[in-house]
């Protein structure tokens, strides 16, 4: 016998947060990093009680995109994220000082599930999700554990994006998780063929990077809170 | 004091599992530790102690704890090694405490250098045995 005591009381750990929001893209490079990162910066402006757990353990850079410099959570009955800019954030490089992280699949899963059973999110509103790049166990086992979460489909205007989003919405219908939206990032126009919510390409992005203020000024932000009450994720 | 809540997901998990075996009373849970992790004997025990109270079924379970020592088995040229001689700092050591994977980040191979390892043995905290009256 072997039984592996974590998966119990993940849910336990869940259970005062009223809505997760997967943030999922399978493709690199389309900003799904920087759109769960915002998304959380804009929920707790808001006022609501935000978390975001930065699940990309290869290319973790939800860090990056806040400026969370020198934060290490708090030991109590588990782990306490820091709160960060009224976010509690949770992510690997509080563990990797910033060093490269080689898991194989299931190393990745391990890591997940052993950070999901001693994080103590406490009660939270939303719990923003940056989810891994494609569909992997890892991704598989976010899905199986944290029960009721959202999808935010997050694509990019190219051919090649949109055809594996499609399958990735096939395998979510399949799964019965529930998506929000399809929501394409760095868009030319207002509109998109496939997509739910539009964020458009925004030039004055990346010098807004690390430093939440400025970010919550862009228009790429100004057009994701548009975005996040036209998928009813606020009011 | 991350122990409480590993110690917690043993207790609960204990309980629901016996449930499911159909154990009138669970009389001992056997927990294996990980070297890798690390965890503190002490602690795990304090909060377990804290923790029955809200867990009736396991009121008189006694929790037998064993180290499973670690054992790594490099992918890149297969040699196995165990962890003692394996260079961490204070630091390090932990980082790999509260998640064990970390070990890929810090810790090598002694003969090829490589961090690509399976950690074949005493990774962390499982239960290795329930023992209760039917």
């Amino acid at each position: 016998m072997n039984i592996d005591p974590r998966p119990s009381v993940i849910a336990e750990r869940l259970k005062r947060v009223k809505r997760v929001i997967a943030v999922t893209g399978w493709k690199g490079g389309i900003g799904k990093s920087v759109t769960a990162a915002t998304l959380a910066l804009l929920l707790a402006k808001k006022g609501y009680k935000t978390g975001l757990f930065d699940l990309d353990f290869a290319g973790a850079s939800g860090h990056l995109v806040l400026g969370a410099k020198g934060l290490f959570p708090k030991e109590e009955k588990g782990l306490e994220p820091p709160v960060y800019e009224g976010v509690k954030f949770m992510s690997v490089v509080f563990f990797s000082e910033n060093k490269a992280v080689p898991l194989r699949g299931a190393n990745v899963s391990d890591a997940i599930i052993e950070l999901l059973a001693i994080t103590q999110w406490g009660e939270l509103d939303f719990l923003v999700l940056d989810m891994p790049p494609g569909i992997n166990d890892a991704a598989l086992d976010v899905m199986r554990f944290a029960r009721g979460a959202e999808v935010l489909a997050v694509t990019a205007p190219s051919l090649l994006a949109h055809d594996v989003l499609e399958r990735s919405l096939e395998l979510y219908k399949k799964l019965c998780v529930p998506v929000l939206g399809v929501l394409e990032n760095m868009s030319a126009g207002t509109r998109a063929k496939g997509a739910d919510a539009v964020v458009r390409r925004d030039p004055g992005l990346e010098r807004a990077l690390g430093r939440p203020a400025a970010l919550l000024k862009t228009a790429f932000a100004a057009d994701l809170a548009r975005a996040a009450a036209k998928l009813g994720i606020t009011r | 004091m991350h122990e409480w809540a590993l110690a917690e997901s043993v207790i609960k998990s204990a309980v629901e599992h016996a449930g499911a075996q159909k154990l009138k009373k669970l009389k001992e849970t056997g927990v294996l530790f990980g070297e890798l992790q690390g965890i503190d004997r002490e602690i795990f025990s304090f909060a377990l102690e804290e923790l029955r109270a809200q867990f009736p079924a396991a009121r008189d379970c006694k929790f037998k704890i064993t180290v499973e020592p670690a054992a790594f088995r490099c992918k890149a040229c297969a040699h196995e090694f165990p962890l003692k001689g394996l260079s961490k700092t204070k630091d390090e050591a932990e980082f790999i405490h509260f998640v064990p994977e970390m070990a890929h980040t810090f810790l090598k191979c002694p003969k090829c250098k490589s961090p690509d390892f399976e950690i074949a043995r005493g990774r962390g905290v499982s239960i290795s045995y329930l023992k209760g009256e039917k």
